[in-house]
């Protein structure tokens, strides 16, 4: 889903700032657009400001400065309870005292909502996540798995058009974490909401969304598919914290066409994409995925700059070859190779060269 | 796993009988942990289950009229074995003739001999005020006591015909007895033996304990309402500050009783500072301060105050580990503030109240101290009574059955509690 800047925004950051002590912002000038159905994914380390986002959004935080709008009303005065936002909490925040059943008629009570009414939407939100059988047990009987889907439901149960997830998966263990991610994008479609979702995992939020906001310092860094994410990154930030990531440092010499010509510190030349260099002299930090590389000399196009490499380490890992490098003085080079038939098993100690397609060698900020 | 049950019997690999083998196994660690905790069940033992089943003991069983125990050897004499003798071969009720004056004329004559027409007169007297002197004077006059009987101890002393004086010494006779039972609860036993109150002036147990009831659930209430809060402060509170606030909330605590009562005492009196303070801004005139000691008020008060961290702390050790992030889902869910804190936290928070009001209210039943020093005349409690008939009026059985009663009641409301909340979930800290 393309990025899009219409008046039919569902919601919007518009300058956006948070500061807990009045010292040091948490969130820098916070611009964000999300049509209707979206999901959204807030990518970052932890103290990159995701979670402030989220908080402000859901009510719990205030903005410093600047407005968040809902459908094109400001909610920047509206209290938590009625701002109609579902919400999955880190810890799920399933009460304890409560049956699941009773969980998840609370939302629907607090609304007022006829006891038939109110059974018939209990009833289809835990079908909903296949739990239609345990309504009658307490939290704590549950699994991490099904507490996560109760979780869910109850987010849902009360049809709120915007859903919020603060890392929901978090606790869960890697297969669990796979399936969850599978079905809750399904739901999220299937169902039409639109979804902000928050995590520190890069691969959660590559496979689950529409757009990724990779947030650093307080500001979003790139605000992309997750296609584009990773494979025309445009900071080094973006580049080193998406995938896996090779990077040589050195200074443009010359852009000629659409290509520049980067000098490495140890001064062999390769050619470059300049994304974010304009002009001969700069430093800058080359970036290059690891699965990107060829050194195959058969397949290499012709002309292009090649760097020699000494093969450190060869690791096996089932599918893939992972081989690490000494690149222009990196000792941390990483090559990933298919395991198919024909490739090459490298032997540490080899000597060989390395070269790629110019444009997925990407000229960064330094 | 199928042979299990085809052979119950497993044995070891050697062949002996598994159980056997399993249970000398782990023996020698069972009496090593046994060991360590000898002391302490001896300490307890000695120092709390003993002298609780003498006190219980002590509340059914009194040997004043049927024993004599001289101080110094520690000798003991049978008395009052004449009088025991008619008592056994005439049924309750019947009128004392002058076989039984002559039996209790040669009683007297032991009484006199052994210098016990004291505390034999005293054991009468717990029921039947006024009669020690009765006995007193009858041991003293015992030589000169001459048939008819009868009318010699009248010419002694009228009452000596009373039934209601045949009937207390019927029941002295032997050494067991509900009757302190009774009158911890104002009752009483009529001459033909039917149980009925007792006059109203002298009717103080019943009420006593209703007024400990009722201060108790007060107290208990009051720590609650100011507990609350401040608890739930704690806990929000970063580390930093509710280690202060635990602090000032802890500080009492470590504090003399005695300090913090008589601290009270100078706040509350009627030249106090409080008092002092509203004549001195011009709420109050000087001729009209206000009585806040020395009556419930100054019990309830300092009682208040002192018991206010045994609320505070299992509060706050359930309150502790709430997240906050269930009122969020709460407010997320649609829930004003008050339906969060209601329907989310305060249930979350059950198990601390009932630990706090439980330990709050057992305390404040037993209290002593306090109410002693402050209390006055209308705020005394249950405690300070079994006080006084421990060390002023020397009642001891009566104390004791009063003790017994408070720790029944105490009792009662535990297994109350556990049937309700279930002790399990009591969380004390």
């Amino acid at each position: 889903m393309a990025a899009s800047q219409t008046s039919d925004a569902f919601v919007e950051f518009d300058r956006v700032q948070k500061s807990y002590d009045g010292e040091t912002l948490v969130v820098k000038d916070l611009n964000l657009t999300m049509p209707r159905g979206e999901f959204l994914t807030m990518l970052g380390p932890s103290g990159s400001g995701k979670t402030t986002c989220l908080m402000m959004l859901a009510g719990f935080e205030t903005a410093t400065h600047g407005d968040i709008r809902l459908g094109g009303k400001s909610i920047n005065n509206i209290p938590p309870h009625k701002r109609g936002i579902g919400m999955v909490f880190q810890n799920y925040a399933l009460f304890p005292h409560m049956t699941i059943h009773e969980n998840l008629s609370f939302p629907l009570e607090v609304r007022n909502i006829g006891k038939s009414d109110r059974e018939a939407k209990v009833k289809r939100a835990l079908e909903m996540v296949e739990m239609g059988s345990f309504g009658t047990r307490r939290p704590a009987q549950l699994s991490g798995g099904q507490q996560q889907r109760v979780a869910l439901a109850r987010a849902l149960v009360f049809e709120p058009e915007l859903v919020l997830m603060d890392e929901p998966l978090g606790a869960l263990d890697k297969q669990l974490r796979e399936k969850m991610q599978f079905e809750i994008t399904n739901l999220a479609h299937s169902l039409g909401i639109t979804v902000v979702y928050v995590t520190h995992d890069q691969t959660e939020a590559l496979t689950m969304s529409d757009r990724v906001a990779v947030f650093d310092d307080g500001i979003i860094q790139q605000l992309d598919s997750p296609d584009t994410l990773y494979e025309k990154p445009m900071n080094s930030f973006v580049a080193q914290f998406i995938g896996e990531n090779n990077t040589l440092e050195g200074r443009v010499k010359e852009i000629n066409n659409g290509v520049a010509l980067v000098q490495l510190d140890d001064g062999e030349l390769i050619d470059c994409n300049p994304v974010n260099v304009t002009k001969a002299g700069e430093r800058t930090r080359v970036s290059i995925r690891p699965e990107r590389i060829e050194f195959n000399k058969a397949r290499l196009q012709e002309g292009v700059h090649t760097l020699k490499a000494e093969v450190l380490e060869f690791i096996y890992m089932g599918d893939i070859f992972r081989t690490r490098l000494r690149v222009a003085g990196n000792d941390e080079f990483i090559v990933k190779t298919r395991n198919a038939p024909d490739q090459k098993r490298l032997q540490p100690g080899e000597h060989i060269e390395i070269g790629w397609l110019p444009e997925d060698c990407r000229a960064l900020d330094a | 796993m199928s042979d299990t049950t085809a052979n119950p019997l497993l044995t070891t690999a050697d062949g002996k009988p598994l159980k056997a083998a399993l249970a000398r196994a782990e023996r020698r660690a069972r009496y090593r942990a046994f060991l360590l905790v000898l002391p302490l069940l001896a300490f307890i033992l000695i120092t709390f289950v003993t002298p609780i089943a003498q006190m219980l003991h002590q509340s059914v069983y009194n040997e004043g009229f049927t024993m004599h125990t001289e101080i110094g050897s520690g000798e003991r004499t049978p008395i009052m074995v004449n009088i025991k003798a008619w008592f056994d071969e005439n049924p309750a009720g019947t009128e004392p003739g002058e076989a039984a004056f002559a039996a209790l004329a040669e009683d007297m004559k032991t009484l006199r001999e052994l210098r016990a027409a004291g505390s034999a007169g005293t054991r009468i007297n717990y029921e039947r005020s006024g009669t020690r002197s009765m006995f007193t004077k009858a041991a003293r006059n015992a030589n000169k006591i001459e048939p008819p009987f009868k009318e010699a101890f009248v010419d002694l002393d009228e009452d000596w015909t009373d039934p209601a004086l045949w009937r207390v010494m019927r029941d002295a006779s032997t050494p067991y007895t509900m009757n302190f039972y009774l009158a911890a609860i104002d009752l009483t036993k009529s001459p033909d033996g039917d149980i009925e109150s007792v006059a109203e002036n002298r009717q103080v147990y019943v009420t006593l304990f209703q007024r400990t009831l009722f201060l108790s659930v007060l107290i208990t209430f009051l720590t609650f309402a100011l507990g609350y809060p401040v608890a739930h402060l704690l806990a929000t509170l970063p580390l930093r500050h509710s280690n202060l606030l635990m602090i000032l909330v802890l500080l009492p605590f470590w504090t003399s009783l005695l300090v913090r009562t008589t601290s009270w005492m100078v706040l509350l009196q009627s030249q106090g500072v409080i008092n002092d303070a509203l004549v001195g801004v011009g709420l109050l005139g000087d001729g009209n301060r206000l009585q806040m000691m020395y009556n419930q008020i100054g019990t309830v008060v300092a009682m208040t105050h002192i018991l206010l961290p045994f609320m505070v702390l299992p509060l706050y050790s359930v309150m502790r580990p709430i997240n906050p992030s269930y009122v969020r889902a709460a407010r997320s869910l649609g829930a004003t503030s008050w339906t969060a804190f209601w329907r989310i936290y305060f249930p979350q928070t059950v198990a601390g109240i009932g630990a706090g009001a439980l330990l709050v209210f057992i305390l404040s039943v037993g209290y002593y101290i306090t109410p002693a020093l402050v209390g006055g005349a209308s705020g005394q409690l249950i405690s300070n009574l079994i006080a006084f008939h421990m060390q002023n009026s020397l009642n001891w059985s009566l104390a004791a059955a009063l003790a017994a009663l408070l720790l029944g009641g105490v009792l009662i409301l535990y297994w109350l509690y556990d049937r309700l909340v279930g002790i399990d979930n009591l969380k004390l800290g």
